[in-house]
């Protein structure tokens, strides 16, 4: 909402500078973004007046011209044609600075000294579609009578200041001048000057000359018109082409500058048809047929639909309510009869329907904010005043009111303790009773009650009042407490600090975190190669996504990670490695009758200087840490599209798949633009936390010797050597310490289709030296399992 | 005899100014004191000697010995400290070559604040909670006071599933969850994604992160609320930080508040990190509304408390000096390893 404060100062008196009101409007509720300061960098402009006109001797196009500035008469050389002798011009003196940084100096044209500028209203830093009145490339010629010598600026509406208020969606009054000038006064305590309305009418009774009917009662709470006759449609005068220029709107004429200045004012955007166009001077408030047309008043045709709510006439459409009006009633300048709407429409409706049509006007903006419908008649007269106060029309008596839903004022009840309960204050009955009064509250003092006004419905409870008691009060003046009552413990639960240990053992691991989309397209489920029943398939879809690329909540973190390396390859980043915890979205079925189910996945993801067992050594990495190592098994059985079939694994952790890894398959790698070897671990970190223990058990160190024996077979190629460690662990028992894998052979001396491998075992007790005969027994043990279980024989 | 003794050491003293290393040493000594050394000899000849001039040699023998073990024991001592000076100084290193040091990864900037948040609320009694992305229309807004037709609904671009769900516009739903399922006290912070129907630019995604509070016991007042958020704004932005609350209008909350904090980088004269304006808002909070408070089942005249919200993007955003946010998102480590 912008406020011109020349025009704000009509309604309330403001004494201090611009940015003293502004901070204290920001710090009561009404938060400004910004000041313009017009005209601020343009200086030494004054009103002149042209004296003499003649032929530059040496230039045809030029003209010498004498220009009477106060205390001085000054030669002015321009090419300027449009001024005549005795026309008022603004001239920028030697020394003055105008728009675009242009400065003015005393010079030569062809060889004639030159000491100032005449003015455009484009050298004043001002917009030419503004002032109709302007000439193309030409001087302004100042209208009316200014001292020689006085200022210019103030005939331009330079020097003004413009604030922008952010207006919140619950105070609607505010998205007028009246509404900031009522906030204004209550919040540096002053007086608030409404506006007086009062106007003539001439005789007659407009409801014989029009009538309206509004059949979507729902959407038009209320629709309030008056007829103006006599009307002389012509400029405005300057004081309104001021006001409306300083809000930024362009003035047209003075019947449509009127309904303009009236939508600033108050809030309440306005509408006048030619009465002569409306057969029967009959105005229907109706839905739309479907595929209904119409020109709206920017000359574009515009198809409806049964949701859009319109004003027609007996016949077609004239406009689309609250909208724009349309082509064919609009005035024109031989207007002789005019009907003025003042309306109220559904806010949602207008809202859907301007989103609709791709038109978003000064009006619908008003009419989606929830106004006042009570707010609708006030307008109606101010219009009537104004259009008599500047010669527009005279205003016929009779009134048309329809579908009149008033609103009620809210009645709320304070108590003082509760408020100041709320707010940790300790504020008087009487001061809160003069922050009501000052926002216009009726209050009943022996109630303890009180009235807001219906511009105000958002007053609904003693906690609305507690805040328009602490703005006025002032934030700031709000005392700073720690809250007292009961202690509670801050902390983090187990998951938490498991995932806090995942990303720093993640980091330590060389890994960088990645954060990818939660949305994602349906076409990654080619590009991951999934089959036409894959599961992942089942994914919750967005009903209005943007774009198709946004279109899924994702069913799994591959994609996002593969992108992440994607990026990062295209930009020929080298040694990339990095992580995500991020979360899937698995709906049970589509449509969804009860929430996805949000699991929290760890994705790796890496190329460059890296293989499987890289990826594999940063998990068992992380199982260490989370002291479930031992129970980690790596299986390759296990169907995943987007990796290479003879590299991959599922992870196991005691029984239960927790989730997988691999190497990426080359046809996905292509699909993704990486032209390396990639690899992939997704890891569920609900089941891996569920495994994770941070409770460590002592146990003495060992005092007696380990026993070390090597053992070296030859067994068929495919037998895994996780298959072995597991025969070698069960038979072993609890002697077993450690095994390490030192050799696995294939090749000269072994047989085709067989392998050579070899293992550093090592033995110890806690409560004694082992003895050879022990050590003998496991070892035989453990060849024997060997040997039955997996076929192997025993090198010697 | 008392000649060949006194002969031998000085032929000892000589040959051990010539030896050269630990080996040279062994030799002399074993020619010297060995079973057949010289020294040895000349003892085996004890047995000629006089009986009674036998006790002044054999006194003599022994020095003589203790001698030469004494010379040895000196060489052998140099010999020694030389060999380890030598190789001490063919030890030396240039210590301005390149390390093997361990590759560290980097976190994202947004976690890295994410965790400052975390540990200063943690600090002050706050625990942490979570709440579903997918999320029932109720908990979006109804249950926050944003009935069917409120205006904050088309504000809030929401994406829809179906007229039943919705991406959550806000980490808000979450507070009435918490206010669901426990009783207070409560104090809780829940970061998270949101979701919004934004077009990717530099300030906005149509994924971000946010962070929510809320306290609620008996006698909380809008002065708790001030008092936490400015012992917040302290810790994450440092003493000298001040704080500005400003009237605002959330559905869920009232009074409502926005909070800013004095421009870091110009201290509030005004720049183009704060738009002239001294201040950058921060935050959003207020006191929940007690509409929402009956909802979620808790008594609103015995219980109030407050909420806050904030967004971790722009708060990573301002710590960084980062402009684009989209550089959260791809993920290229060239600005990942910056943090």
């Amino acid at each position: 909402m912008n406020v011109s404060m020349n025009w704000l100062k009509e309604y309330v008196t403001i004494d201090c500078d611009v940015q003293t009101f502004a901070d204290k409007m920001t710090m009561s509720g009404s938060n400004v973004d910004r000041i313009e300061k017009k005209g601020e960098a343009i200086t030494d402009v004054v009103v002149g007046k042209v004296l003499e006109i003649i032929k530059h001797p040496d230039a045809d196009k030029l003209v010498v011209t004498q220009v009477d500035v106060g205390e001085k008469t000054i030669q002015i050389v321009t090419g300027a044609q449009n001024m005549k002798v005795g026309d008022l011009v603004p001239v920028a003196l030697p020394g003055a600075n105008l728009a675009e940084g242009l400065k003015i100096k005393e010079g030569k044209l062809r060889g004639i000294a030159s000491n100032g500028m005449m003015c455009s209203v484009e050298e004043l830093g001002l917009d030419p579609e503004h002032f109709p009145d302007a000439p193309e490339h030409g001087i302004y010629v100042i209208k009316g009578d200014y001292p020689l010598g006085s200022d210019a600026k103030p005939i331009f509406g330079l020097g003004d200041a413009i604030v922008e208020f952010e207006i919140t969606s619950n105070r609607p009054d505010c998205f007028s001048l009246l509404g900031i000038a009522r906030e204004a006064a209550a919040t540096i305590n002053t007086d608030f000057h409404y506006p007086k309305i009062q106007y003539n009418e001439v005789a007659g009774d407009m409801n014989q000359h029009a009538s309206v009917e509004v059949i979507a009662t729902d959407l038009c709470p209320r629709f309030v018109a008056k007829i103006l006759v006599d009307v002389d449609i012509k400029p405005s005068p300057k004081w309104m082409q001021d006001r409306l220029r300083s809000v930024g709107i362009r003035p047209i004429n003075n019947l449509v500058d009127i309904t303009n200045f009236v939508m600033v004012e108050m809030g309440q955007p306005m509408h006048a048809y030619d009465l002569e166009e409306l057969t029967h001077g009959k105005i229907i408030v109706r839905r739309a047929n479907d595929k209904e047309k119409m020109m709206t008043l920017d000359g574009e045709e515009r198809e409806l639909d049964n949701t859009m709510l319109v004003i027609a006439g007996e016949e077609e459409v004239i406009g689309v309510a609250g909208v724009m009006g349309g082509e064919g009633s609009k005035v024109k300048d031989h207007t002789g009869m005019i009907l003025l709407e003042a309306a109220n429409f559904d806010p949602a409706s207008i809202r859907k329907t301007s989103k609709k049509i791709g038109l978003r006007t000064d009006a619908s903006t008003k009419f989606e904010k929830h106004l006042d419908p009570n707010t609708a008649l006030i307008a109606m007269e101010r219009a009537c005043q104004l259009a008599e106060m500047i010669g527009a029309g005279r205003v016929m008596a009779g009134i048309i009111d329809v579908n009149k839903s008033e609103r009620k004022p809210n009645k709320v009840a304070y108590n003082v303790g509760n408020i100041n309960r709320l707010l940790g204050t300790d504020i008087s009955e009487k001061e809160m009773v003069g922050y009501f009064k000052r926002l216009e509250f009726v209050v009943d003092e022996d109630q303890k009650e009180i009235l807001a006004p219906t511009f105000r419905a958002d007053i609904e409870c003693e906690a609305d009042l507690a805040e328009e008691v602490a703005r006025l009060y002032g934030y700031d003046r709000l005392p700073t407490t720690l809250a007292t009552g009961t202690p509670t413990v801050g902390k983090k639960s187990f998951t938490q600090r498991m995932e806090d240990l995942t990303r720093q053992i993640m980091e330590d691991c060389s890994l960088n975190e990645a954060m990818t989309y939660s949305f994602e397209s349906p076409k990654v489920y080619e590009k991951l190669n999934l089959g036409p029943d894959s599961h992942l398939r089942l994914a919750v879809k967005i009903d209005n996504p943007l774009g198709e690329d946004f279109s899924i909540m994702r069913t799994t973190t591959v994609n996002g990670m593969l992108q992440a390396l994607s990026n990062n390859y295209a930009k020929r980043n080298e040694k990339v490695g990095l992580y995500e915890i991020g979360t899937i979205y698995e709906p049970k079925a589509i449509p969804l009758k009860e929430l996805p189910k949000e699991s929290q996945k760890l994705t790796i993801g890496m190329y460059g200087d890296c293989d499987f067992f890289k990826l594999k050594g940063i998990l068992e990495t992380l199982f260490e840490a989370f002291n479930c190592l031992n129970h980690a098994k790596w299986d390759p059985n296990i169907e995943v599209s987007y990796l290479h079939p003879g590299r991959k694994a599922k992870v196991i952790m005691k029984n239960k798949e927790i989730g997988y890894i691999g190497e990426v398959h080359p046809d996905v790698l292509d699909a993704y633009d990486i032209h390396e070897k990639a690899y992939i671990a997704v890891i569920d970190m609900k089941d891996l936390i569920d495994e994770a223990s941070l409770d460590h058990k002592y146990t003495p160190v060992p005092r007696y010797p380990a026993v070390n024996r090597d053992v070296a077979m030859l067994v068929k190629e495919e037998i895994l050597v996780g298959a072995i460690e597991e025969v070698i662990r069960a038979r072993s028992g609890k002697m077993l310490e450690k095994l390490e894998l030192f050799d696995v052979y294939k090749g000269k001396q072994i047989e085709a289709g067989y392998k050579s491998v070899a293992y550093a075992l090592s033995f110890r007790a806690a409560d004694r030296t082992l003895q050879e005969k022990e050590i003998s027994k496991t070892m035989e043990k453990i060849l024997k399992g060997l040997e039955n279980e997996l076929g192997a024989t025993l090198r010697k | 005899m008392k000649e060949q003794l006194e002969a031998i050491k000085i032929k000892v003293v000589k040959s051990l100014s010539n030896v050269a290393d630990l080996k040279a040493l062994e030799e002399v000594r074993i020619n010297i004191l060995g079973k057949k050394g010289e020294l040895t000899s000349i003892l085996k000849g004890m047995k000629d000697v006089e009986p009674k001039d036998r006790p002044m040699i054999g006194a003599l023998v022994n020095e003589v010995r203790a001698d030469i073990e004494a010379a040895i024991e000196t060489a052998k001592n140099s010999l020694v400290s030389k060999a380890r000076e030598q190789q001490l100084k063919e030890e030396v290193i240039d210590v301005t070559m390149p390390s093997n040091k361990k590759v560290l990864g980097h976190r994202h900037p947004m976690h890295i604040v994410l965790e400052d948040l975390k540990n200063i609320f943690i600090g002050m009694g706050y625990q942490i909670a979570k709440g579903p992305e997918v999320e029932e229309d109720y908990y979006n807004f109804k249950a926050l006071n944003i009935p069917e037709d409120h205006p904050a609904r088309d504000e809030q671009d929401t994406f829809y599933i179906d007229k039943n769900f919705v991406l959550r516009t806000s980490t808000s739903p979450t507070q009435v969850h918490v206010m669901e399922h426990e009783k207070p006290p409560i104090r809780v912070i829940a970061p998270g994604r949101v979701y919004r129907s934004d077009e990717v630019d530099a300030t906005h995604s149509p994924m971000f992160h946010q962070v929510e509070g809320l306290v609620i016991d008996e006698h909380i007042t809008m002065a708790d609320l001030k008092g936490a958020l400015a012992e917040f704004v302290k810790e994450l932005y440092g003493e000298d930080a001040k704080v500005r609350f400003r009237p605002h209008y959330f559905p869920f909350t009232e009074p409502s508040a926005e909070v800013d904090v004095s421009c870091f980088k110009c201290g509030g004269t005004g720049c183009n990190i704060c738009k002239g304006s001294g201040w950058i808002e921060i935050l959003g909070c207020g006191m929940v509304h007690p509409k929402v408070l009956e909802m979620s089942g808790i008594d609103s005249t015995k219980y109030s408390g407050f909420a806050f919200g904030m967004g971790l993007e722009r708060i990573t955003m301002l710590r960084y000096g980062i402009e684009d946010l989209r550089l959260f998102y791809e993920n290229d480590i060239r600005f990942l390893k910056q943090f």
